[in-house]
């Protein structure tokens, strides 16, 4: 039976290398669907990639992307995480770490040329600030654009909306207005196998979710 | 006139201006959005130094329509147009990349027919994408016909992307769990006879440009960006291999059933616009082999999960069962829950790496998902590819570079 999905499935021995090649900066590491995850403080990001790209038994020569990830409950609400590929060894590994508003994350641009547009994306969409990095503008949203889009609490609708305006032959921005209202439903509805909530007398018969069917 | 030149030699390393008197001052120069050669809403801000590009700074973000936005606010099936949405010239491709994350977060792996049916389609995929960007960029440089000539043939796999889905580009086609429908009768056959017709295509285009001397002009040493440059600023695909890394992912990170297919990856020697040419156009022959090989192997059966809470049922039975019209109710409103994760994947898509980093929290929408379009690191690399180069050369490496603004402003 092929297999759908790739097999990079991260080694023991991957897992040592870079465990050895961070040392002390680990903060906790996990393997997820066979890819591994590591944490490393905010302060040490640009030391432990150095380190990752330069290890010879790493070699991950390659910064795919960096994007964040909002978690607005946590206190520091940003995961910023950095994708790295080793086109030598076929390798790959995400590396993580978390920060808030307020704390700049150092940026990895003198590492790997290519974080250049990734961070400033990331600065874009989230607001994570990178310090240190050499041009850091907004690059997708519009120019004098306000707010960070990808944040949770940023509504999908946005704030603003353009038109033009033929009477003052511009384009004007103005406040959104919907014409009805934005629909969001929910679906906590007590249909079984999909929904996974507990109505009463459901206790007595505990069964494994759908996608942990014994093959 | 002897005088001259000895004067002008004397004074040495001055800009040529200098030399013969005057001093053009470096100008700033807008390069589109509304440019034909720009491919797309690309605005290159250029301070160019007479004809000599200084520097180039990209303005992106005009066709940025918040798709990672909107995915968090629609349940995973819905989630799949978008992708579509993105590299509109390959669009099946993308598709493919979430697809395979969404399996991958489910656990569940499609059945062998949906398997090579989506490689038969991702290669037939890259084809129709080489068509459009090989002959693009000879029309940037000046040449007119070779569009004319891939087009015929680019519209040819549009029709069979209508066949299979319904529509000629914003396919929707391959789901996670599988396709969504079986391919039609007699798809097959006429795919066949395609491939059959297609090498003789691409040799007549080869024929147009290959050893043509404008095109060779205009290209051979225009853009070199060495090995270790393509891997610093995150190249991937053919940018990658055309500066001599052997890396595809389909070879080295195999998914769906491109283990079991006998291909070559090009790989270029120079790096420059014609090596990147050359690797795609080779790459066109090696998908045609791909596309025979599935068609051979293809196995009969079904084309997607027999799991009625992920895979819709058949039209047919939803008429007459009622818990097949139940399912598919539950599955086009509420859609079905992925359980809480992370994951990575990627796909060689015809422009290089594509990949979805996909959060599920276990609802029946992602939390969060990260598209990784190839041509975003490409188009960054634009200021040190361009820089010493005639503006002429610019449009000549925009070309090569393979851009598509759906995918890159998201």
């Amino acid at each position: 039976m092929p297999t759908a999905t790739p097999t990079f499935e991260a080694k023991p021995e991957l897992i040592e290398a870079v465990k050895i090649a961070l040392g002390a900066d680990v903060v906790s590491s996990t393997v997820e669907h066979g890819q591994l995850i590591v944490t490393v403080p905010a302060a040490k990001i640009v030391t432990a990639l150095t380190a990752l790209r330069d290890a010879s038994n790493l070699m991950f020569e390659q910064l795919l992307y960096v994007c964040g990830v909002d978690y607005p409950d946590r206190p520091q609400r940003f995961e910023v995480v950095y994708a790295l590929l080793s086109v030598s060894l076929n390798l790959r590994l995400r590396v993580k770490v978390l920060t808030d508003e307020d704390t700049p994350v150092p940026s990895v641009v003198g590492v790997y040329p290519s974080a250049n547009w990734f961070e400033r994306e990331t600065w874009d969409m989230y607001g994570v600030f990178f310090a240190d990095h050499p041009d850091l503008r907004r690059i997708l949203t519009d120019y004098g654009f306000d707010g960070h889009p990808m944040r949770k609490d940023f509504p999908l609708t946005g704030y603003v909306e353009l038109r033009y305006d033929p009477d003052q032959r511009r384009v004007v921005y103005e406040p959104v207005k919907l014409t009805q209202d934005f629909r969001t439903f929910d679906f906590a509805s007590p249909w079984e196998a999909i929904t996974d909530i507990q109505l009463p007398g459901d206790e007595k018969a505990v069964k494994p979710p759908y996608w942990e069917k014994p093959v | 006139m002897t005088d001259q030149v000895m004067a002008t030699e004397a004074l040495g390393d001055l800009p040529v201006e200098d030399k013969i008197g005057m001093r053009i001052k470096p100008f700033t120069m807008n390069f589109g959005p509304q440019h034909p050669a720009a491919h797309g809403v690309l605005r290159l801000v250029m301070e160019m130094d007479g004809e000599i590009v200084d520097r180039c700074d990209p303005h992106i973000g005009l066709l940025h329509r918040g798709t990672e936005k909107l995915i968090e606010y629609k349940t995973y099936i819905q989630a799949v147009p978008y992708f579509d949405r993105l590299d509109y010239v390959s669009p099946m491709c993308e598709e493919h990349a979430f697809a395979l994350a969404v399996e991958s977060l489910l656990k569940i792996t499609p059945p062998p027919r949906a398997q090579y049916i989506r490689v038969l389609f991702s290669e037939l995929t890259r084809v129709i994408n080489h068509l459009l960007n090989v002959t693009t960029f000879a029309l940037d440089l000046g040449a007119t016909t070779p569009p004319m000539w891939g087009f015929e043939e680019r519209e040819r796999g549009m029709e069979f992307y209508e066949r299979v889905s319904g529509a000629r580009m914003h396919a929707n086609y391959f789901r996670p769990g599988g396709v969504h429908a079986d391919m039609p009768a007699g798809l097959a056959e006429d795919i066949y006879s395609w491939i059959d017709h297609l090498p003789s295509v691409i040799d007549d285009l080869e024929e147009l440009l290959s050893e043509n001397r404008i095109f060779k002009q205009r290209t051979v040493d225009v853009g070199n960006v060495s090995r270790a440059d393509a891997l610093a600023w995150g190249f991937t695909g053919p940018m990658l291999r055309a500066s001599g890394v052997a890396w595809d992912l389909r070879k080295s990170q195999p998914y769906d059933v491109y283990d079991q297919m006998e291909f070559d990856i090009p790989v270029g020697l120079t790096g420059d616009c014609y090596a990147r040419y050359l690797v795609r156009v080779e790459e066109m022959r090696q998908s045609i082999r791909i596309m025979r090989q599935c068609l051979d192997k293809m196995p009969d059966g079904p084309i997607k999960v027999d799991d009625r809470k992920i895979a819709p049922p058949p039209r047919a039975e939803m008429k007459r069962n009622m818990e097949s019209l139940i399912h598919h109710f539950k599955l086009y409103t509420e859609g079905y829950h992925v359980p809480a994760g992370e994951t990575y994947s990627a796909v060689e898509t015809p422009k290089g790496e594509f990949g979805v980093y996909l959060v599920a929290d276990g609802t029946n929408k992602p939390y969060r998902c990260h598209i990784h379009p190839a041509g975003f690191a490409h188009l960054q690399a634009m200021d040190f590819m361009a820089k010493g180069y005639m503006l002429a050369d610019a449009v000549a490496i925009i070309g090569s570079l393979d851009i598509v603004f759906g995918e890159i402003d998201r």
